[in-house]
């Protein structure tokens, strides 16, 4: 009788453990961080297991030299996202930015470097302006207007540049320098990609019109019902991203040294809505945060460095970075939903 | 319409509006919009040169434009059903890779087509399992299998090209049935079939369901993963189809064929009206729209307007294009 009731005490002692234990890690899976964290570090551990090189400092260091391009733009494409919207046109807003940025450069070599960047930015923000405009006033598809915008800023970029390439000599040393170095250590390039993620957080946590954005993206009729204007949203989160574009562009130029008006650019916009669904960024709207993105922004970084150390032949790094996006996405979802079971039980969600 | 009118006046009114509504839907209809613009361009082109109107001459042009159409026939179906694929160009690159890749290996010109149209369907199955079983948005899957597929390619070919197929295969749009290419003749007739399908059959009339309303066609029992899964697989099909056209028109294969050309077939699915949040749209327009691309572009490189500048105006009609029909569509609407 006794023991059996010891047994009964310790069984349900244990139950209970074990429930919490469940309850907490099933709580620490609905952060929707977590899935591509646990994502993140399975395949460090995975490559690390393969290539032990691959987990030391120096790999932290590559990785962060690759980002801070896709990074910057693909927290201008999150803040979109989330307003449900979507920028095809990033890709071109970059190679026009940098072009233009290139040409300032080129034609005034003595003026400082704040002016390019200063420009820069403010020609992606005129065209993501331009792109806010078109979706909100006449209330078409952001797909459409982007898809539609990617041709037209392409097209111009290529007669305002003449067809010809903004060469290595023409772009100044200090500008090149950003992306190497900084009295730090860490390149300048990766600083202001960090600062940018942080005041984007700041932005999207902390103010109203952050706020805004995540309302008119979960529900835009509610949204309109509780008051706020959609007109304004949507204008500020296409002129963001096209700002963050802009940025984006002069990093290149910094980066790569060069911006061909037929390259620089093209099918960027893929690599970076990649990022940031990968993190966890719903594509449907209202969901995301910038911590989410960061994640993706690093784990593809982190795929891409990986690769070539893992001694991949250089053809088939394409192929395994798209198999991991498709990977990532696949996990992401079902560690969401508790588990693979979770991901056929939504038959009536759609 | 107001509120406070009671339904009896507002059948009156409608009534007495019949003859003018009728004159405005098929004004609406964005076929109409992208015909009148047809007219208007061959118009403006034949002006501008005089070696424009020439029909033998706008056929023997578009055998350049026909690979695109043809996937873009099939993705206006993947569209009005709610979906996108973006994984279009890389799959027709894929395909390609795979039928130059088995010619070289000396497998026969049958064989190592089946085997690409195969390859085909085997990557249109892949985007279609993520898209109905895992749920995953369409077009966010359809980006990952996009850099996929062309890696894919690029592991078969490397950074060389395949050529020296056999001299049957090549040149695919020298060939004419009567005096029309062969390619037009495929899209010609492929728009028929699927025109065809979509507005007649019961498949059809589902897709529009599904676009429509998805949970809605799921409770009246429409088999909405069956079909989703069916046109997943005929986007790939169709793309391997162009794709092995593209191969014979070229004579070699290289695996960058046709990067960046899911941009310009998703322009031409949404130029002939299709609606990108699915449930409407027609093959007759996106097979308008086609031949408005053929027009503009030869129009253009008659006048010797650059490609840049070719750029420039495909993207403002696009804007301006939907723009219109919107404003139509509202106003009818009101």
């Amino acid at each position: 009788m006794r023991q059996c009731l010891v047994r009964c005490i310790d069984d349900f002692a244990r139950n209970a453990t074990m429930n919490t234990m469940i309850r907490l890690a099933g709580r620490v899976a609905q952060v929707r961080e977590a899935g591509i964290a646990m994502i993140l570090v399975l395949f460090s551990l995975i490559a690390g297991a393969v290539e032990p090189r691959f987990l030391t400092g120096e790999t932290a260091r590559v990785v962060l030299l690759a980002i801070p391009l896709v990074l910057v733009a693909a927290m201008g494409q999150m803040i979109v996202i989330v307003a449900r919207h979507v920028d095809l046109s990033m890709g071109s807003i970059l190679g026009f930015s940098a072009i233009v940025g290139g040409l300032v450069f080129r034609d005034h070599p003595q003026w400082p470097l704040v002016i390019g960047f200063l420009v820069a930015i403010l020609v992606g923000a005129g065209l993501g302006l331009f792109n806010g405009l078109i979706v909100a006033i006449f209330k078409l598809p952001s797909i459409i207007v982007t898809l539609g915008t990617l041709s037209l800023y392409r097209g111009i970029l290529f007669t305002l540049s003449g067809a010809r390439q903004i060469d290595p000599n023409d772009i100044p040393e200090s500008l090149i320098r950003m992306a190497q170095t900084s009295p730090v250590g860490v390149p300048w390039i990766v600083i202001i990609a960090f600062a940018v993620a942080l005041v984007v957080h700041c932005f999207l946590k902390h103010t109203e019109a952050g706020r805004h954005i995540y309302a008119v993206g979960s529900n835009p009729v509610a949204a309109r019902l509780r008051g706020i204007r959609i007109f304004p949203v949507t204008i500020l989160v296409f002129t963001l991203s096209g700002a963050l574009a802009g940025l984006a562009g002069i990093f290149y130029a910094a980066r790569f040294g060069y911006v061909n008006p037929g390259i620089t650019g093209v099918g960027f916009e893929f690599t970076v809505i990649a990022a940031v669904v990968v993190g966890g960024v719903s594509i449907n709207g209202g969901v995301g945060s910038v911590l989410a993105t960061v994640l993706g922004v690093v784990l593809l970084g982190a795929v891409t460095v990986a690769l070539p150390i893992l001694g991949t032949s250089g053809f088939w790094q394409n192929a395994l970075y798209g198999a991991i996006i498709l990977i990532a996405l696949v996990l992401g979802r079902a560690v969401r939903q508790g588990g693979l079971r979770g991901l056929s039980a939504t038959k009536d969600a759609g | 319409m107001s509120s406070t009118e009671t339904p009896l006046q507002a059948a009156h009114g409608r009534k007495s509006l019949l003859p003018a509504l009728r004159w405005r839907t098929i004004i609406i209809r964005p076929e109409t919009a992208i015909l009148l613009l047809i007219v208007l361009i061959a118009t403006l082109a034949s002006r501008l040169s005089p070696y424009f109107a020439n029909i033998a001459f706008i056929l023997e042009s578009s055998t350049y434009y026909v690979e695109f159409s043809l996937i873009a026939l099939v993705l206006t179906l993947v569209i009005i059903a709610g979906e996108i694929d973006l994984s279009i160009a890389s799959m027709m690159a894929l395909s390609a890779c795979v039928f130059a890749v088995a010619v070289r290996a000396g497998v026969s010109i049958p064989i190592a087509m089946t085997a690409s149209l195969g390859s085909g369907l085997v990557m249109g199955a892949l985007n279609g399992f993520l898209v109905t079983i895992f749920r995953l948005p369409s077009i966010v899957v359809t980006i990952g299998t996009l850099t996929l597929y062309r890696g894919l390619a690029q592991v078969l070919v490397g950074d060389r090209s395949i050529g020296s197929f056999p001299s049957w295969f090549v040149g695919i749009d020298f060939r004419s049935i009567g005096r029309v290419p062969v390619p037009v003749v495929i899209f010609v007739t492929a728009a028929i079939v699927l025109g065809l399908g979509l507005s007649s059959t019961i498949y059809g009339r589902q897709i529009y369901q599904i676009g429509a309303n998805e949970i809605a066609a799921r409770h009246v029992g429409i088999h909405v993963d069956r079909i989703k899964m069916g046109l997943f697989l005929a986007s790939g099909f169709g793309s391997a189809i162009a794709g092995l056209m593209m191969a014979s028109r070229l004579g070699s294969v290289r695996y960058d064929l046709a990067t960046g050309g899911e941009l310009q077939i998703v322009l031409i699915a949404m130029l002939g009206g299709t609606s990108i949040f699915g449930g409407r749209g027609t093959i007759l327009g996106t097979f308008l729209a086609s031949w408005f691309l053929v027009i503009i572009a030869t129009g253009m490189t008659v006048a010797n307007i650059t490609i840049n500048a070719q750029l420039t105006v495909l993207g403002l009609l696009l804007i301006v294009s939907t723009i219109a029909t919107n404003i139509f569509y509202v106003r009818c609407h009101q």
